[in-house]
């Protein structure tokens, strides 16, 4: 990031939501990188930037096509490093003919000529850098929006260089780590397909149990199941879907009537409120030893510090308990014994990461295979590789612009998004009951032109309605927002609970669901200025 | 940049006066009034935006020009404009004691009544107007401004009508003492140069019946930088000035039009650039060392090696700053070349551009100097227009650009990484060296800073040869020096002296003692130089007699003071001057100029911290610590007149 030469950050508003990493993109900013910021608001991180481009809500495939054709059309496509290491290039150059700069111009509402300039700005740069988060994700077509940007940084070669790249930032100091230890419904720890049989023979022999041979349910599946009667027991760690998840008077319905429901936390979420058994767990980065990955895939030694609370466990001593109590001694209640289980099932990806490597180093970027590996800062690299080193190709995927499943109607005329304060986290369960000199609680911003069409002012009370449910919330006047778009955050579910609003229509391959799309209806419920005598 | 801006909006003539200096906003984003469709989708920012930070003190300085303060809602626009945090503009516009962040008449007055002033009755002036007109305005926010001006927030006269006055340090026109510098805010600003200020006078300007004549040769600042406003002369005319032999450095001053190019030309100017050209930068630098030309602003060092070890810098982009600052208690001797030989620091510089290879110039003018920057104004474009500056300098295919700063009060931004600071649109507080200004200067790039009168001595040494310049003055001492003679002597003025003559004959020079009749001592080398003796006057006034002497040649200044001067009121205004005038940067400087004040009040008083004896040997180790632990010169030498009027003169014995 610090090395790069242009930096294209989409669908992002890390200023706000990845504060220390974005000091490290600025440290890129001013080492003379060029920054473009890709948002429909013109948000904190947007306003660092060289060039801030205000799409549509949704309209990001558009855009990145738009581009494309551009790049092709003017020759900048690297087309060495297609022919050798892609597939896919000749449907993918048909299927972005359609996107002219006019045609872009119109889906995104970006300027052609300085789509243009973004374009050529990209594929002419030495290192580049696509950077996105949520607003490339959390919208029905997530995946193709990340297919999309991928197909940019093969057409141009930015990818597995070093200062090159594509670079979603992980929300949460470990959520990578979670996907790396198989937390995830499609595969097993270190990211190996549980549908693989010869996968699945390794793991059985060394476990000594059968594995179901399927992928799992991801967590908007759970909830449709739910919705059937499919599922009728859950077991929720860390986690406040109660609140955090779309159409939340819907999911609090799903919760409240399952047959048992058990929740481990550290906090009285409103999700362990509902619980039938709660198991008050240590805090994993301070009362217990383990491992975190962070987004640049460091996985780094997290120590225990202080004890926890009286009554809070180690949560690896919960599930050791809750494997007694099922009949089977998991015998895993020291953390280092687990981690070098994991390093042998997954030797590929972490076999060369021991304890003491790890606190050495202060933490090992994966894959780490080999005791004397230094780990990889970057990945892909293979790609430039000659020979049978290059491995498979690299496929571009064609995809289409859909836009957002709601879109404005005479009823509903807005589109709300949804973002991210700074000094808030998600749903508050861990920020809402600390002081804050920026806590400003839950508001709906709107652009000063609709504003003054309602006749809304900042701090009057209006109504934000969708077709799922209605909520009561402060105004404020945001001239970083442009006619017909409104915005809330999802952290003050005590002030307005903004997820009464969103829609559940979800990515069939993500299981993401649009929280960055809605359509909503807004009017004033009480005037802030005292009535005229 | 996450900004959190103001609420204020700027009235049309704040946003005139703004855009006028900035140019119209590209946006609704950078303050434009009309939301755009195509601002709902695209905003340009960044670098093209952090790198107009520069402009913040002229955009500042535009405002208060218009408007007569830094208006909330001005101020708010500025920031938007060029993306800069108010709580960082605030920082800068505090800074600078001739931005006042308070509201203000339009018409204010600039009384000085600092050391040379006082010796001619400023303090009289003052009193005067306190007693028949209002307290003095206070200096910005944090500034005392003197012990008696209006508290932070008081009333004081805000009428339209009725101007304001303020005290200030040395405005450098201690050869006009009691001088005072008018200022009047509007669409034509008015800024004069004011001598022999009586309170008569100064409530007749400030009631607005009577015209300020300035006293160099009034001129209008705003389209009245042309020949015609320059030509007018004021009851006084061309400053006195004089030598002991030729003059090499003030040959024009006086005799040649200011104000034309081809009088320039004729009285030789230009010559030394075609020489230069025909040298190369090599053999220009080679003269200059031949020369043994020392930097004339105090620290001495040979400016040939200055160019040289800019010259060789691997960096491309390089500059060169003419340090106009001039603010050192008792000087005006670059004011004097500024206004009588402006051509001559347009060609120096361009000369100094050419040999160590900068594409651009700045002249960083004090505030206070509103002819000197209109007068170097005006040479610089008709260089331009002539050719002798611009894409293709004298059809040498060689381009080069001057820029004119102007300062807004700071006595700090003469030192030079603060000029730096200052120019780059921030706080001037000096840097730590290293890196030195000929590696990482002006915006990070190599630079060389040069006092005025440094940049004068290149002409004769580049068009007779530097063997030719090395033969005046002593060997270690080459050349001749410009002192700027005030306080009690006939004839106050700027004098050029081969170095090597003596005080005595350099007091000779400029009429002998005046006043009483009898001298008590003399300031040599400014607020931050020494008191020296009657009996000191065969002192031979060159670098090495001085410091063998202790004493310092500074700035040339020599600030006479007959048997009627209170000096313990010399020395508090010294210690007030340093008070106000230290950055606040680092501590033994912010802390220690305040403490040497207190102790000298004390000492004023009659009630010394421990007797004389303990109060001295306090006043001596706050003066240590200054002078070990700062980090500039100004820390440095803060004591340096208090500690040799303790030593030399023994005042308190």
């Amino acid at each position: 990031m610090e090395d790069t030469d242009v930096i294209l950050l989409w669908g992002s508003n890390a200023r706000n939501a990845h504060p220390i990493w974005f000091h490290h993109l600025l440290k890129g900013v001013r080492n003379g990188a060029r920054l473009y910021v890709i948002d429909p608001r013109r948000s904190e991180s947007a306003q660092w930037a060289d060039v801030w481009m205000g799409n549509h809500v949704g309209s990001d495939i558009a855009l990145s096509n738009t581009m494309a054709r551009e790049i092709i059309h003017a020759g900048l496509h690297h087309k060495e490093f297609i022919a050798s290491a892609c597939s896919g290039f000749d449907e993918y150059r048909k299927s972005v003919e359609e996107y002219t700069l006019e045609r872009g111009e119109e889906l995104t509402g970006v300027p052609a000529e300085v789509i243009r300039e973004c374009a050529h700005t990209y594929a002419k740069a030495g290192k580049a850098m696509i950077c996105w988060t949520l607003g490339i994700t959390e919208h029905h077509d997530a995946a193709d929006n990340v297919l999309a940007l991928i197909n940019l940084g093969l057409l141009t070669g930015h990818v597995g260089r070093w200062g090159s790249g594509l670079n979603p930032l992980r929300g949460q100091n470990n959520v990578q780590g979670g996907g790396d230890m198989g937390a995830i419904p499609n595969r097993l720890p270190g990211f190996q397909q549980i549908t693989d049989p010869a996968t699945r023979e390794r793991f059985e022999k060394h476990w000594g149990v059968t594995l179901q041979p399927n992928e799992g349910w991801h967590l908007t599946e759970m909830l449709h199941a739910m919705d059937q009667g499919k599922l009728t027991g859950l077991y929720v760690i860390g986690e406040n879907p109660a609140q955090s998840d779309a159409d939340a008077s819907h999911v609090r319905h799903l919760l409240e009537n399952l047959d048992h429901l058990v929740v481990q936390e550290i906090c009285m979420t409103k999700t362990a409120e509902l619980a039938h058994v709660l198991l008050p767990a240590a805090a994993s980065w301070c009362e217990s030893l383990g491992t975190v990955t962070n987004s640049e895939r460091r996985i780094q030694l997290c120590r225990k510090v202080v004890e926890p609370p009286e009554g809070a466990k180690d949560e690896l001593w919960i599930v050791n308990e809750i494997g007694k109590r099922l009949g089977k001694d998991l015998n895993v209640t020291d953390p280092e014994t687990v981690w070098n289980e994991f390093r042998t099932v997954a030797p590929d990806f972490a076999g060369g990461m021991s304890y003491e490597r790890l606190e050495k180093h202060h933490g090992l970027q994966w894959p780490c295979p080999t005791l004397d590996d230094p780990g990889a800062t970057f990945l892909h690299g293979r790609l430039w590789k000659q020979g049978a080193a290059r491995g498979p190709a690299a496929p571009f995927t064609v995809v289409r612009h859909e836009g957002p499943i709601e879109i404005p109607t005479r009823e509903y005329p807005f589109t709300l998004t949804t973002g991210r304060h700074l000094d808030a986290y998600n749903t508050g369960v861990q920020t809402a009951g600390f002081g804050s000199p920026l806590y400003r609680g839950e508001t709906l911003d709107i652009s000063p032109e609709d504003a003054k069409r309602i006749r809304v002012m900042t701090g009057d009370m209006v109504r934000v309605t969708s077709r799922r449910g209605s909520v009561l919330v402060q105004a404020r006047v945001d001239d970083r927002l442009r006619p017909g778009v409104v915005f809330m955050t999802l952290h003050y579910p005590d002030d307005a609970l903004t997820n009464v609003l969103t829609i559940n229509a979800s990515d069939p391959k993500s299981g993401t669901a649009e929280f960055k799309a809605c359509a909503v209806n807004v009017v004033l419920a009480t005037s802030a200025m005292p009535a005229p005598v | 940049m996450d900004l959190k801006l103001l609420d204020a909006e700027p009235t049309p003539e704040e946003r005139a006066a703004v855009d006028a200096r900035l140019g119209p906003p590209e946006s609704s984003w950078h303050g434009g009034t009309e939301r755009t469709a195509r601002d709902l989708h695209v905003a340009y920012g960044g670098k093209a935006q952090r790198d107009r930070r520069h402009l913040l003190l002229p955009a500042l300085q535009a405002l208060q020009e218009r408007v007569g303060w830094i208006s909330e809602g001005g101020f708010n626009y500025v920031c938007r404009r060029l993306t800069v945090p108010p709580a960082e503009a605030w920082g800068v516009a505090t800074f600078y004691m001739m931005l006042s962040t308070q509201p203000r008449p339009r018409r204010v007055l600039h009384v000085c009544d600092d050391i040379a002033c006082r010796a001619k009755g400023a303090v009289k002036t003052c009193d005067g107007l306190r007693k028949h007109h209002s307290p003095p305005l206070p200096h910005g926010v944090v500034g005392s401004g003197g012990h008696d001006a209006a508290p932070r927030g008081a009333h004081v006269t805000l009428n339209e009508h009725h101007g304001a006055w303020t005290t200030a340090p040395c405005l450098g026109l201690c050869d006009v003492a009691p001088a005072a510098l008018y200022v009047e805010a509007g669409e034509q600003p008015v800024e004069r140069s004011l001598g022999d200020v009586t309170a008569e006078y100064a409530m007749g300007l400030l009631g607005g019946g009577a015209d300020p004549d300035d006293v160099l040769g009034g001129v209008r600042v705003a389209g009245g930088a042309g020949a015609a406003g320059a030509h007018a002369a004021g009851p006084h005319g061309t400053p006195l000035v004089g030598s002991m032999g030729a003059p090499r450095l003030l040959k024009r001053v006086g005799v040649a039009d200011p104000a034309s190019l081809d009088s320039y030309r004729r009285h030789g100017g230009y010559k030394a650039l075609e020489k230069a050209f025909a040298l190369g930068p090599e053999g220009i630098i080679r003269e200059l060392n031949e020369a043994k030309l020392l930097g004339r602003g105090g620290a001495a060092f040979p400016t040939g090696r200055k160019w040289d070890a800019v010259r060789t810098q691997p960096e491309q982009e390089r500059y060169i700053i003419c340090n106009a600052d001039e603010s050192e208690p008792g000087t005006f001797k670059d004011r004097v070349l500024l206004t009588g030989d402006p051509f001559a620091i347009v060609e120096a510089l361009t000369i100094g551009g050419f040999a160590a290879g900068c594409a651009k110039g700045y002249v960083y003018i004090r505030g206070e100097y509103p002819l000197g920057a209109a007068r170097v104004q005006h040479a610089i474009s008709e260089a331009r227009k002539a050719g002798l500056l611009g894409a293709n300098v004298m059809g040498k295919g060689w381009s080069f650009e001057i820029e004119v700063r102007r300062g807004a009060g700071a006595y700090i931004c003469g030192e030079e990484t603060a000029i730096f600071e200052s120019i780059e649109g921030k706080r001037g507080e000096p840097r730590n060296k290293p890196p030195f200004p000929v590696q990482h200067g002006l915006f990070g790039k190599p630079t060389i800073v040069n006092n005025v009168e440094t940049l004068a001595n290149v002409l004769p040494i580049v068009f007779e040869g530097g063997a030719a310049a090395a033969k005046i003055g002593t060997p270690q001492s080459a050349g001749t020096r410009l002192f700027c003679v005030s306080g009690h002597v006939g004839r106050p003025g700027v004098y050029e002296i081969p170095m090597g003559a003596t005080l005595g004959e350099l007091m000779e020079l400029a009429g002998g003692v005046a006043g009483s009749g009898t001298l008590r001592c003399a300031l040599l080398g400014g607020a931050a130089g020494a008191f020296v003796r009657p009996d000191e006057m065969g002192l031979r006034l060159t670098h090495e007699d001085t410091r063998a002497a202790g004493v310092t040649l500074g700035s040339g200044v020599v600030v006479a003071f007959d048997d009627t001067v209170d000096l313990h009121d010399v020395l508090l205004r010294i210690a007030q001057f340093f008070r106000d005038e230290s950055c606040g940067q680092c501590v033994p400087c912010r802390v220690g100029t305040v403490r040497q004040q207190e102790s000298l009040i004390r000492l004023r008083k009659k009630k010394p911290l421990g007797g004389v004896a303990g109060e001295l040997a306090l006043l001596e180790e706050v003066g240590l610590a200054m002078k070990d632990g700062s980090i500039c010169g100004l820390g440095q030498t803060a004591y340096s007149a208090v500690e040799s009027a303790v030593k030399r003169l023994r005042i308190y014995s």
